[in-house]
């Protein structure tokens, strides 16, 4: 089986651990990333739901696993078909299969300009607070720690508006587990989650959520909020209804937090595969053939590429598809 | 503002050649606006402009009231632009901001549903025997002053400077709800951060505020203020803008809509008088002006022809910090030079403590 080559497209976790699997079973990947380094979103992430694992022990564990394969890094896939992968630029690869692993990217919060993103000082995506956990801690833009934040649920998922109907199943629990670093960090803060739904689908998610009520104090209103404006101080106003109430809800926070949602990797639309509408790649089948194309027999889809998933669902799919690509070469 | 996307929410507006459809309102509320547009667009800066006597109510008020009907609305529409099509133009420039938004309907209607496009064609040949094409640009006239603001700013006489301290003037824009939060593609900068009225202040040497209450309504919301017992809801709106606004210390508001000046105007004397709150700064009011008002104050039309005496609020305090000169014996002067009235005083009693104020607005 050695020395029939499989390319790996992208290198975040799905990539990784598709590239490993392959390697345990005797064949060589290739695994070529966008990005400068691999590790995808993960490396961006400070610690994970929902147990508060950090991000980068989880990274290192791929990586490791990963080790000695070749990878390309900076470098942007254009195309892809059953005979290999053309690269940007022209340069065709060829390849007996293909793993698609793509991954998603983060809504462009500045998109729902409603909530003022990259126009009001303190007003931060739920990235941006990963970024912050990673470096000094999370602060407001005057350096001071912030009194009163609210976090806003599904930013960019669920929202027709802007193009974005599915829901990214991720934005709640990552709301909910940066509300309880917050309350971590601020003991004294008065802390909101504003959301339309609370959707804990995974292990241990809606024990989570229990905890950020009953022991982080999180209060959790049932309201999208439709605007934020800046007050005199700096502050952010925002006005929602919570529909338990029924009454309309307006509050100055010192800092807002937008979840922001799953959507697909801008990249996909070039690829040449079939998409699904909302621009995930859209898989043979969502059942039984939820890792095969529907396009060609050698490729295969893993993580995020096909819809959201979370770093648990995305790493066994990677292992599907890994050795049902390396049963492909077996078989070939 | 740090805003820039507006620049994505563009929309073409023609350049010439508008055929101007006018306000049922305007010209009893500020009747020098309308006056100022044709002189600045189509005196000052050369371009062409046709006027229509024929021209009719839009029946916006009427719509938005729910006492007609959309099927009659479309008809009238239609045969707005069959005058449009008679007269030879193709660029609709709409002085109202609910007729921009009505024909900006009726046109998204007919795309959506072609039947009503067809309906509508055979009740007007019915009913006139007239026929229409669709205009080719239409446009609010304040998308017009936007679109020639760099131009008028060459020929600038007073910029949006307080000559005394050299700051720019601050300004609160309030955009009629009717221009794009009913069809955000068709509204500069889009519904939530319009760029029409701020990219006039910006270019004329203002500064634009960004406040709590921006995008609320003025209180005018047709319902509000034509149903009677609805009124309190209408100054209720302006109150809460009023207090919203008031911290930032505006030098006046520029707006884009016929219902907006007036009641952000009218409503600071009743408020004065019920409560002896005031919102400009050394007790006075704050100046709510048209788009017109203001370009003409900017190339140095006299603030008594661009028709400023008629707002409640005194313009005085703002022409001072402007350095515009004016004749303050000549303020209720018509243009021919007799004397109009004088309206009542627009002082009002304050009550502070012991002590009863009286303050000009």
């Amino acid at each position: 089986m050695k020395n029939h080559k499989v390319i790996v497209v992208g290198g975040g976790a799905a990539g990784l651990q598709a590239a490993a699997t392959l390697k345990e079973l005797g064949v060589e990947p290739l695994i070529i990333e966008r990005e400068m380094q691999t590790g995808g979103k993960v490396r961006r992430w400070h610690r994970l739901f929902p147990d508060f694992t950090s991000a980068s022990e989880v990274l290192a564990t791929l990586e490791k696993n990963a080790e000695g394969i070749e990878t390309l890094c900076g470098v942007m896939v254009d195309s892809i078909d059953a005979t290999g992968v053309t690269l940007a630029g022209g340069r065709h690869i060829k390849a007996d299969a293909m793993v698609v692993a793509t991954g998603f990217d983060l809504f462009r919060a500045e998109l729902k300009e409603e909530y003022g993103y990259g126009i009001y000082d303190n007003v931060y995506t739920s990235a941006d607070i990963e970024d912050m956990l990673n470096g000094d801690g999370v602060r407001l833009k005057d350096g001071s720690a912030p009194g009163r934040v609210a976090f806003l649920h599904c930013v960019g998922s669920r929202d027709e508006k802007v193009g974005q109907p599915h829901c990214s199943r991720l934005c709640c629990i990552t709301a909910v587990k940066q509300a309880m670093e917050l309350r971590e960090s601020f003991p004294d803060a008065e802390i909101y989650n504003y959301y339309m739904d609370i959707r804990m689908f995974g292990a241990g998610y809606e024990e989570m959520y229990r905890s950020a009520q009953e022991d982080g104090e999180v209060r959790f209103v049932r309201g999208r909020i439709s605007e934020a404006s800046p007050t005199i101080d700096g502050r952010v106003q925002i006005k929602a209804e919570d529909t338990l109430l029924g009454r309309p809800v307006k509050m100055t926070v010192d800092m807002l937090v937008l979840a922001v949602g799953m959507t697909a990797a801008e990249s996909n639309g070039r690829l040449g595969v079939g998409l699904q509408s909302g621009g995930f790649i859209a898989p043979r089948d969502l059942f039984t053939g939820a890792v095969y194309s529907p396009d060609a027999e050698n490729i295969f889809y893993a993580g995020c590429a096909t819809a959201p998933k979370n770093i648990g669902e995305t790493l066994n799919e990677a292992t599907a598809a890994a050795v049902k690509a390396a049963e492909f070469l077996l078989e070939k | 503002m740090k805003r820039t996307s507006w620049q994505e929410y563009q929309k073409k507006v023609a350049d010439d050649d508008y055929y101007y459809v006018r306000s049922c309102i305007r010209q009893n509320f500020f009747p020098g606006s309308e006056k100022a547009f044709l002189n600045i667009i189509g005196g000052d800066l050369g371009r062409s402009i046709y006027e229509n006597p024929e021209h009719t109510t839009c029946t916006g008020i009427g719509y938005h009231s729910d006492i007609v009907p959309m099927e009659t609305t479309m008809t009238v529409v239609a045969r707005q632009f069959a005058l449009l099509t008679e007269s030879g133009r193709e660029n609709l420039a709409v002085s109202c901001i609910t007729s921009f938004g009505l024909y900006t309907e009726m046109l998204e209607t007919w795309h959506e549903f072609p039947e009503t496009e067809e309906r509508t064609r055979r009740y007007l040949k019915e009913a006139t025997g007239r026929e229409f094409r669709k205009p080719k640009n239409v446009a609010h006239t304040s998308d017009i002053m936007f679109h020639h603001r760099e131009e008028i700013a060459r020929k600038v006489r007073h910029r949006l400077v307080n000559v005394k301290t050299g700051e720019p003037l601050r300004v609160v824009d309030h955009i009629g709800c009717h221009y794009a939060k009913l069809f955000p593609k068709v509204g500069i900068g889009g519904a939530e951060f319009p760029h029409v009225l701020a990219g006039m202040v910006e270019a004329w040497g203002g500064e634009v505020i960004d406040y709590p209450e921006r995008r609320h309504c003025c209180g005018f919301g047709f319902r509000n203020y034509l149903v009677k017992a609805n009124r309190g809801f209408s100054i209720a709106n302006t109150h809460k803008k009023l207090e919203s606004m008031a911290p930032f210390k505006p030098d006046f508001i520029i707006t884009n809509c016929p219902g907006c000046p007036m009641f952000l105007d009218r409503w600071q004397y009743t408020i004065a008088e019920m409560e002896g709150t005031t919102y400009g700064q050394d007790g006075v009011g704050i100046p709510a002006l048209t788009y017109e008002e203001v370009a003409g104050l900017v190339m140095g039309y006299d603030p008594w022809a661009l028709g400023l005496q008629m707002h409640q609020v005194n313009v005085e305090p703002l022409l001072d910090k402007m350095g515009v000169k004016y004749d303050p014996a000549a303020k209720y002067l018509g243009l021919n030079g007799k004397y109009i009235g004088k309206p009542a005083d627009t002082a009002v009693n304050i009550n502070c403590g012991t002590q009863q104020v009286i303050r000009n607005l």
